[in-house]
Parts: C-alpha cells; structure tokens; sequence
C-alpha cells in the first residue's frame, strides 16, 4: 500500500498532473458559481477531449472539476442567495444573512476555510482507509437511508427561531408534500395535472434558486424601502474584515471536524450525497449548539455556514470511495466519470487499487493537492467577486435575475422550467411576507423524495411488513439517535423549567 | 512513467487545440454535410452517450461535416418528440436518438405520440438485457433462480435502476413468463439508478439485478458480481463465457435498441442519405473505437426493417404490460 502511495504521489506531481488538478480546480469553480450551471454538464462536455489522456491525469482533472464546483457554488450562494449548485443550497442559510450585515468577506473565507478542511480531512481519511470503507458502502439497506433521512428531518428546529416551531413544520410538510409531485417508483405519476413537463417531478435547483434568488431579488423591487440600511451598507462595497479571530477559530474548530466526519461518511454511502450532507450537518450543529448560538442559526451563524460548507466538500470527496472501490456512483456526476474511467480502460472495483494503484492513488494524492490549489486560487480572489455585492441595486437585481433564470435554463433547456421558477418564486413572495421561513421546505423537500422511496423498497422487501423499523440494527441505532436528538432540547426546557420554579420558590421564601 | 506523462502532455496540448476545430476539417469530403443530434436527455444519459459517440465517428470518419448536439429532456422523453413533429419544416439536418422506452411511454401514454409519428432512419446499437448476482449469492445458474421462483415467487427479489413498469422491470416478468411462472408475481423493487441498484444488490436487500449486458460486464469486471444470464439469440464475441437465457432453457430473448428518428413528412432522399450515412460508418476504424470503448453491440436495422422490429416489439412489451395491469 505505501508502494502505492509513494507512486501515486510521483504520479500526481508530475508538470502535467499538477496542472491538470490547476485548471480542473480553477474551471470547477467558476462553473460552480455560476448559478445552475453544475459540475455535471462541464465534465460530460469535458469527456471527449480527454480520451487522449492518460487516465489519471483524466480523473484528476474531472474529480478537479468536481470538488472545484462545490468549494465554488458556495460563493453565489453567499453573496447573491442563489446556490451555484445542490450541495451549496444550505450553504445560504447562514451565509447570505452573514454578507448582508456586511461580512462578506468573513462568510467567503470561511466557506473557503470550512471546504478547505472537509475537502483535506477527508481526502487523508481516504488515504488511510478508502479500500477498508468498502464495506461501509456496502452495508447500509433501504430501511438503513430512510431512518437517515428520519434523522435528517430533526434538523428542522434549526429552521425554528421563537415560537415559530410550527411554522417551521409547516413549511417542511409543504416540502415533503411538493417531493411527491411526479412519477413514483410504482410508474405512477403523480400530482401532473396532465403537465408532462412535471412528469419528472420538481427539480431541487429549481426550486432553491426561485425560492432563494429570485424571490430575494423581486422582494427588493416590492419592498424597496425596507432594504435601505442593508443596501447603504452593501453600496458601500462593504466587505468586512476577511479575518477570523482566534477565538471564533476555536470555537469553529469541533464544528469542521465533526462536520467533516459526518460529510465524509455520508459521501461514502451511494444512495445519499453532497446534498443530504450538508442538510444534515446543519441539522447536527443546530442540535449541538448552546442555547445563545442557536437562535443565530439562520440569522447570520458562523456556524451554520461553516458545518455545511465542510460537509458538503467531505461528502463529495467520501463518494469516490464507492465509486473507486466498488464501481458504483452515487450520484450523477460520479456516474459520468464511471463511465468515463470504464471507457479509458480502467475498471473501477475491489482490485483497482491492487491492479491500478496508479490511478487509485494518484487521484486521492491530488485532492489533496486540489483543496490547497482551491485555498490559494480563492482566498485572493474574495475582495474582487465581493464587490459584486457594491454594484448598485438597479444592476444587481436584473444580473441576480438573469443569471438564475439562465442557469435554470441551462438545467433542462427547457422553457417550461422558467416559468415554473417565476410561478415558485411568486409564491414564495407570498409565503415570505406572511414571515413563514423558507429553508425548512427546500429541506423537506431533499429529504422527502429520498425517505419515501427508500421507505417503500423497504416495505416491499420485507414483505409489506415494516418490522425492519426495530429488526435492522443499524436501522434501530439512527432511529433511537433521531430520538434523543429531539429529547435533548426537552430535557433542556423542563431542567431550565425545573430551575426556574425553584428560584422563584426562593425568593418567594425571600419575601416570606 | 515520464514519458509516458510527457507523451499525455502532447496529447493535452493537441486535444485542447483541435477539439474547436476538429468537426469541420474534413468538410468538403462529407458525405452528409452536418447533422444535428436532438437528444431527449441530459448531458451523460445513455441516449446523450449514444449521439455524441455516433456524431464523434462520422464528424472523424468524415462522412458528415458538421454535427451539432442538443440535449432536450423533460416528460420522459415527450419534449422533444413533440419539439420535432412541432418544428418539423425546420428540422431537415435533424436526428432525434432513441430507444426501447420510446415504445413503452407511447404504450403508458406518457406522451401522445409514438414512433409512426416520426420518421424511423435506422436502429443502429443495441444492449442485451442480463441478470446479475452477488458472488456470494447462492445460484450459480437461471434454473436455480427459478427454481425458487416457483416455490416462492416473494423469495427472489429483483432489483432494477427504473420504476415499476419500466423495462428492467418487464425483461425479468417476462424471462419469468417464458419459463412457465407467473409474471405478475414477480417481486421487483425499483431504485432510481442503476447504481443504486447494484449497492442495494450488494448490501443483501435484493437477490438479483436486471440491467443490461454491457452495465452487467462492467459490473462483473469490477469483481463483485456474477453474470446468470443475458437475452440474446446467442452468446456474444466479447463475453463467450455469458450463457444465454435460451441455452438455460429459457425461450426468451430481448434487445434494448438504440437508433435514430427523423422528422415527419421528411423527403426520401434525406433519410436514404442519413441511412447510407450511418452504414458506411461501421467500416470505419473511427466507429470501432467509439463502440469498443462503450461496448455496444451493432445492430443495424434500417427504414421498414426497422419499423416491422419497433411493431414486433411493441406487440410483445404491449401484450406482457397487459398480462402485468400497466394498460
């Protein structure tokens, strides 16, 4: 295995190996940040011309292209509420309130930061572990990913802030009931009203660039007055000060590394993905957090920007393990690349890094390099894409419009999607300005699709019995995780309640 | 090791500098003079792969000048069928790719048409279908699998990468069927990916997986499953050691199709054009390195030809989603 990585080393620091990781990293990020327009397109475009390569060097330059694009997508999801790509959605949670009060400098760092460490601890996991975490890959059922997405699900009182827990739900029921729009896995479709466009159901990006964006940009034209002082702030080019103290370096530290753990783990499943990790590492920090930084979640939280940054970056390094060592994708990006790696000869499997340990190790050695290619290629690039936010507001809102109905359109090439994005995005002026929060619906909707359809395979499995609930053990240990996870903050209440009802006693006895 | 990365350097340099230009330099030569690939899919789907290696081989073979792609998905496949018949005056240089599930939408009805209302040019590739199992699994042949089958329909179950009703799902109802069992019993457990498929065939929740062959190859390569059985007629050349459902005693044979349609009310001398296109191609050692790196199986099936196979196919798939209530 050292023999392996030692070669895989030499391998990628050759002249062209490092420059292939430079301009897959530096092409992944601009197209990651440009709304819509994911890391899918670009690497099938991109197959072609790499035939003539050697496959490593081919790999490396697409999985460059690949994590380039989720350390960029963060970037428009900061700046401009409009995520560059599914796995940046929860990405703006925190980081778009954060550019707003006028620290878009701190919340791009720290997206860089935060990917920075998911993308190299996980790329080291990889090293150390990958052919082990086969078998991970391996071992998770149907009934396994929907007591995940169960979990995944108590995120939402992340999404709550005081006394809006309800609406909270609301909104999340709203989400699950909107993942049901389209053909199921039966063949039946679904709540099309005879639209064959809506046959393939919703799309993710869709929905979060109208619920996001779009809707974030015509608030501004409705309500101009209410955005003055926002809008002075960001007219003054604010960027805010890019440090990060060392305090809040600290503070930040556990979050990055469980966040890491989390993602990566997650990636290495097939049946979830970037995506669902960094939902769900939002959700952990929100239920982790103490009592005072909860209520920022959402609002502005370093925390809640730098959990699903890492995640996100961990996860999409985590699903080449699946990808390398059992030649399955996990989503459709690791797909093309499959087929890519299977035409250039090169078989994916158990063997592959006993057969080929060149390209095996190679690619991991050059994430590693990647991440501190993206570090270096971004960080002095913040001041100059945050200005972005200094252009005037009758610029800004017509480009943030442009873009994302464009990158939509991009998507499908399909006309019907942007007027479904404008009907979204009217409707969720509506529910904005009935002050209903937005983010929990775009979270029951990822989770929603998933858990029904791991939820009905595991019913017909187990032959329309759903005693895998307590039988399964892994499917047992999430859910009684899911269980204390919604117990600690009661127990915190009735404790604090407790508390409070003794003190008043004192003093009561006091007056007395 | 460094010459070889010095050589992949050069080829860097070459394919970054030729690739704008590579799809016109034999213009004058062509044959056909462009062509324009309509494919109902995203970027990376198989109809995607199919257009784009097909337009690859004749742009290099120089028998069509100029070829252009545009992915159009959404209704299953319908956008774009219906763009074509709507746009039709204007699409003369157009080929829309398609294949098996064209005959099953149109017979779910999830879209109107059906391929009479385009102009078939030829089928042109085609995929077996295959079953597949762990390499710990228990069967070593088809005849256990139904074996079992036939004690207890429940106890086998089929994992495929499409919805119920979908063709993964149909080709194991009907090898089923041909082996005297019940279709309708057939418990078949639907994922949203072929990948997800085969994690789900390895992490013990299913006893067998429908896909096609050339999937089936690369998954057996990859050293975690086994081959049972595939669809064709024969064995194939570039997997003798596949048997063949039929040799297990298993009358059922079934190919997934890949092909070309063109507009409606589109002159003769086009689609003879497009035809003679797409048959000169197989000679040329361009096509062989397209189909040996996607391992395709050429089946040319050109105009009548290919439509009697489309009705034929249609009978069958229509007369077994009857049997199975889809219709």
């Amino acid at each position: 295995m050292l023999e392996g990585i030692l070669q895989g080393i030499t391998t990628a620091a050759t002249p062209v190996n490092l420059m292939m990781v430079f301009i897959g990293c530096f092409a992944g990020t601009f197209i990651g940040m440009l709304p819509g327009l994911g890391p899918i397109s670009a690497i099938a475009l991109m197959i072609p011309i790499t035939y003539s390569f050697e496959p490593s060097t081919a790999l490396i330059l697409m999985a460059g292209v690949y994590y380039g694009a989720i350390f960029g997508g963060s970037t428009s999801s900061i700046l401009i509420n409009a995520p560059g790509v599914a796995g940046t959605v929860a990405t703006a949670f925190d980081g778009y309130p954060l550019a707003k009060q006028g620290h878009a400098g701190k919340a791009l760092a720290l997206a860089a930061y935060a990917s920075f460490s998911g993308g190299t601890i996980s790329a080291i996991l990889l090293l150390i572990a990958a052919p082990a975490l086969a078998s991970v890959s391996k071992s998770f059922q149907s009934s396994d990913y929907f007591a995940l997405m169960i979990m995944g699900l108590t995120a939402v009182s992340a999404f709550a802030g005081k006394g809006k827990f309800l609406l909270a739900i609301l909104m999340t029921l709203l989400g699950l009931m909107l993942s049901t729009i389209g053909q199921d896995q039966t063949g039946v479709p679904r709540f099309h009203f005879g639209i064959a466009d809506l046959y393939d159901g919703l799309d993710f990006l869709l929905l979060a660039m109208a619920t996001f964006a779009l809707s974030e940009a015509l608030m501004v034209v409705l309500k101009p007055q209410s955005d003055t002082k926002e809008s002075e702030a960001a007219a003054k080019g604010k960027l805010g000060s890019m440090k990060i103290t060392r305090d809040e370096a600290k503070d930040l530290a556990p979050t990055v590394g469980r966040s890491s753990l989390l993602g990566f783990f997650v990636g290495v499943l097939p049946g979830a993905g970037a995506t669902i990790a960094s939902f769900l590492a939002y959700g952990m920090e929100r239920n982790l957090a103490p009592k005072k930084e909860k209520e920022k979640f959402g609002k502005g939280s370093l925390r809640g920007l730098a959990a699903p940054e890492t995640a996100n970056n961990a996860a999409c390094s985590g699903s080449f393990v699946p990808l390398l060592t059992l030649g399955i994708p996990g989503s459709g990006t690791t797909a093309i690349m499959l087929g890519a790696l299977i035409s250039y000869g090169v078989q994916p499997g158990p063997r592959l890094f006993v057969e080929n340990p060149t390209v095996f190790w190679s690619v991991i050695i050059s994430m590693y390099i990647g991440n501190v290619i993206l570090l270096i290629l971004n960080l002095p690039l913040i001041p100059y894409i945050a200005r972005l936010l200094a252009l005037p507001r009758q610029i800004l809102t017509p480009l943030i419009l442009f873009f994302s109905l464009m990158g939509v359109y991009l998507l499908s090439n399909n006309t019907f999607d942007i007027h479904l994005m404008v009907i979204v995005a009217v409707v969720a002026i509506v529910i904005r300005l009935m002050d209903f929060p937005l983010a929990p619906m775009l979270m029951g909707f990822i989770l929603g699709g998933m858990m029904e359809e791991n939820f009905r395979r595991a019913i017909t499995i187990n032959d329309e019995s759903i005693s895998f609930l307590w039988e399964r053990p892994i499917t047992l240990s999430i859910l009684i995780v899911t269980i204390l996870l919604l117990m600690a903050p009661l127990i915190g209440t009735f404790r604090e309640m407790r508390a409070k009802r003794l003190r008043d006693r004192l003093a009561m006895d006091g007056e007395l | 090791m460094f010459t070889l990365s010095r050589r992949s350097f050069v080829a860097t340099m070459a394919a970054v500098g030729l690739s704008a230009t590579v799809g016109m330099a034999s213009a004058q030569a062509a044959d056909v003079e462009k062509i324009h690939f309509l494919i109902p899919g995203g970027a990376g789907g198989g109809w995607d792969g199919t257009a784009r290696g097909t337009g690859e081989a004749l742009t290099k073979a120089g028998i069509v000048g100029q070829a252009s792609y545009e992915n159009m998905s959404g209704g299953g496949g319908g956008k774009a069928i219906a763009h074509l018949i709507e746009t039709a005056g204007r699409q003369d240089d157009t080929l829309m790719v398609n294949s098996t599930p064209i005959v099953i939408r149109s017979l779910t009805k999830v879209f109107p048409q059906s391929f009479r209302d385009l102009t078939p040019v030829a089928g042109t590739i085609g995929d077996y279908a295959a079953f597949v199992v762990p390499n710990n699994s228990k069967y070593q042949n088809f005849s256990e699998v139904i074996a079992d089958f036939m004690a207890d329909p429940s106890s086998v179950k089929v994992a495929g990468g499409s919805a119920r009703g979908s063709m993964d799902h149909l080709v194991a109802a009907y090898a089923f069927k041909a082996a005297g069992g019940d279709p309708k019993k057939v418990k078949y457990i639907p994922y949203d990916a072929g990948g997800k498929a085969m994690a789900g065939l390895l992490s013990g929740e299913t006893s067998m997986l429908s896909t096609g062959l050339s999937e089936a190859l690369d998954l057996a390569r990859a050293g975690e499953v086994r081959i049972l059985a595939m669809t064709g007629e024969e064995r194939i050349k570039d997997a003798p050691e596949v048997p063949t459902l039929k040799e297990q005693g298993v009358d059922a044979t079934f190919v997934n199709w890949r092909g070309f349609f063109a507009a409606p009310g589109i002159s003769a001398d086009k689609v003879a054009a497009f035809q003679a296109a797409l048959e000169k191609m197989y000679a040329t050692p361009e096509w062989e390195e397209v189909r040996k790196r996607n391992g395709w199986v050429e089946i040319y099936n050109p105009g009548d030809k290919f439509v009697s196979f489309l009705e034929g196919q249609e009978q069958v798939i229509g007369d077994l989603m009857k049997e199975l209530g889809f219709l």
